[in-house]
């Protein structure tokens, strides 16, 4: 079985860590790690039987999330500081959203940039105001710097000088030249409040983004780690509602994004063992090569299929944008390099 | 991966792979006497890779890779194959440890207390460390120090030395050869050729110390010695310490005891001899 397997079976709870091998533990802490999952697995076997070295270097893992969890509530508090005295209204996203609802699959989970959501009408605004208290351009060239303001979801990314954290804002969640256009004001106006006074996607949108970040955005890059995320969602927010599948087929709708976010279910079933009811227990051929896609990855951490990678990485930029506007696009990226 | 091996450094447990067979040869040469625990699970994982399957043969050049990687980090010729693995180990301790702070230090022991030494390369750090490990004192590490956030105490990490260009000639003259490595000429660091540590040092590598004595070196100019306040000390540390910002209030806290617990001082010495005295001299009159 490999590393990448086991890994996923530890997540799932299908199998006991004790029962393990102590070399299987080589493998499944080089691919946890490349799939930004060791501290997630921390959290998961915090109370299982390890060896004593692996329990150890898991309680480093714990903590060292605890520290990058309150840096980045920090720096969601940073753009409050900024946004909120002009009225900006701003939406957290992803990671630090999910620390700020105090979501159960906030624990031990890597957070990077910190992604927020303003209305479009407010875009100027919110970059005006980063501007003014601290946040620069990163070095970029005009034509990245056009690509994002005319193509992207979000502003080109910002760095702060002082704290030398990145802030992603975005306007909504998919590419504007994305086949699918998800509805950027109802993610806003229907936001939730978290208890320190932040606002996150309602539960049904939060998984809508998640699904649509892992599905139709990207290349699989980084792909069980998100789907771990739909997984902890679904079943944190199906246990405290029992019409939430009902609710967020309806939401995946009106968004656009039924396909990705049965898929996500899909996945999250076959993988971490998601309960899934009735409507949304189907077989899909297509959901083998997204699963090989995420588990492709050998004992050493490397990633392996570069064949697959490449069609994965080729569909995402087909998803993303109309086939004349990705030709000219390749060419003008394969002219710089 | 084709070929590889485990080695434990302090409390790091490394895997090893690599596409090559003698940049695995020459580690287990130099770390053969370190204590080994195959059942042990590594706690990092370095690779060291033909970027394409032909070269592995045809101008083999060796990637550095593993849990953390430095984008655009250039390759080494195959010949530097036991450099490209230090980097390698340093990489994975530099951004991935998280159980002690780290400071960028050579440290020495000796009573139980620690003498830390801490400085650019250029410095001198490790060649007085390494020659002070010689003598009286036991060796901890030339490249960094670890220490507890919980009590404070220094911990060794004593990979083998990278002894670089004077230093080769001034320790080989001291040393038994089969301590030495093969020597490495002409890398992007200039000559290196690597010291394993004295058998008392790895047997005692676990052995946690208390600070006793913070020096910054400079190697050139006059002998002097300069007292350094703690704000001094704290900020230098700072830009020592690979994992510093990484750790938060943990970081902070072990940094502040630190600086407040153990006297500070800056020396500039012309030759190796003099900054030995120099460093006898500062230990017995100052050392907490």
């Amino acid at each position: 079985m490999s590393a990448m397997e086991t890994l996923v079976d530890l997540l799932a709870g299908r199998r006991d860590a004790a029962s393990l091998r102590p070399g299987a533990w080589d493998g499944i802490i080089s691919v946890a790690r490349a799939e930004a999952l060791l501290a997630t697995l921390a959290h998961r076997l915090e109370d299982a039987a390890l060896p004593p070295s692996v329990a150890a270097l898991f309680a480093d893992q714990r903590a060292a999330a605890a520290v990058g969890q309150a840096q980045a509530l920090w720096e969601a508090e940073m753009a409050r500081r900024s946004l909120d005295p002009a009225g900006v209204e701003f939406v957290l996203l992803k990671g630090t959203a999910y620390a700020a609802a105090g979501l159960a699959c906030a624990a031990g989970r890597q957070i990077g940039d910190l992604d927020i959501l303003v209305p479009r009408h407010e875009l100027g605004r919110a970059e005006n105001l980063a501007l003014i208290d601290g946040w620069q351009w990163l070095k970029q060239d005009e034509y990245d710097d056009a690509y994002y303001r005319d193509h992207m979801h979000e502003l080109p990314p910002l760095i702060h000088k002082d704290r030398d954290r990145m802030i992603d804002v975005h306007h909504t969640i998919l590419p504007q030249t994305h086949r699918i256009t998800p509805d950027a004001l109802a993610l806003v106006s229907d936001a939730v409040r978290t208890p320190g006074g932040f606002r996150v996607l309602n539960p049904a949108d939060m998984l809508c983004h998640c699904a649509a970040h892992l599905i139709a955005d990207g290349d699989l890059q980084g792909g069980l780690r998100n789907l771990w995320d739909f997984h902890a969602l679904a079943s944190e927010f199906a246990a405290a509602d029992s019409g939430f599948w009902g609710k967020l087929d309806a939401r995946a709708e009106m968004h656009g994004l039924e396909m990705p976010v049965h898929r996500a279910a899909r996945l999250a079933r076959d993988l971490y063992g998601t309960k899934l009811p009735s409507g949304w227990n189907r077989i899909k051929p297509g959901d083998e090569r997204y699963q090989r896609r995420m588990l492709a990855r050998d004992d050493w951490g490397r990633a392996t299929d570069p064949l697959l990678q490449q069609l994965f990485y080729i569909r995402s930029h087909w998803l993303r944008m109309p086939p004349l506007m990705l030709a000219r696009h390749l060419w003008i990226k394969w002219r710089k390099r | 991966m084709r070929h590889g091996t485990r080695i434990a450094v302090g409390p790091v447990q490394f895997r090893i792979g690599s596409d090559w067979a003698a940049p695995i040869a020459a580690l287990n040469r130099l770390y053969a006497a370190y204590p080994q625990d195959d059942a042990r699970p590594a706690d990092a994982t370095v690779r060291l890779f033909a970027a394409r399957p032909w070269r592995r043969v045809l101008r083999p050049s060796v990637h550095i890779g593993g849990d953390f990687v430095v984008p655009d980090a250039l390759p080494l010729p195959l010949s530097m194959g036991l450099l490209a693995a230090e980097m390698g180990m340093n990489l994975q301790v530099a951004l991935g440890w998280r159980r002690h702070m780290l400071l960028h230090a050579s440290a020495v022991a000796r009573g139980g207390r620690a003498l830390i030494l801490s400085g650019e390369s250029g410095s001198g750090k490790s060649t007085l460390a390494a020659l002070l490990g010689e003598g009286d004192w036991r060796l901890m590490g030339d490249e960094f120090t670890l220490i507890d956030p919980a009590d404070g105490a220094a911990l060794a990490f004593p990979r083998a030395v990278s002894l670089k260009n004077a230093a080769i000639g001034e320790m080989a003259a001291r040393v038994d050869a089969a301590r030495l490595g093969p020597l490495l000429a002409g890398t992007p660091k200039g000559d290196i050729r690597h010291l394993i540590p004295r058998a008392d040092a790895i047997a005692a590598m676990h052995e946690p110390v208390r600070p006793a004595l913070l020096l910054f070196p400079r190697f050139g100019g006059a002998a002097e010695i300069e007292p350094m306040g703690e704000g001094e000390a704290f900020v230098r540390l700072t830009e020592a310490s690979t994992n510093y910002v990484a750790l938060g209030e943990a970081g902070f806290a072990a940094l502040t005891r630190l600086v407040r617990e153990t006297p500070a001082f800056g020396i500039s010495y012309p030759d190796s001899a003099s900054g030995i005295a120099l460093v006898e001299q500062i230990w017995a009159e100052a050392a907490r």
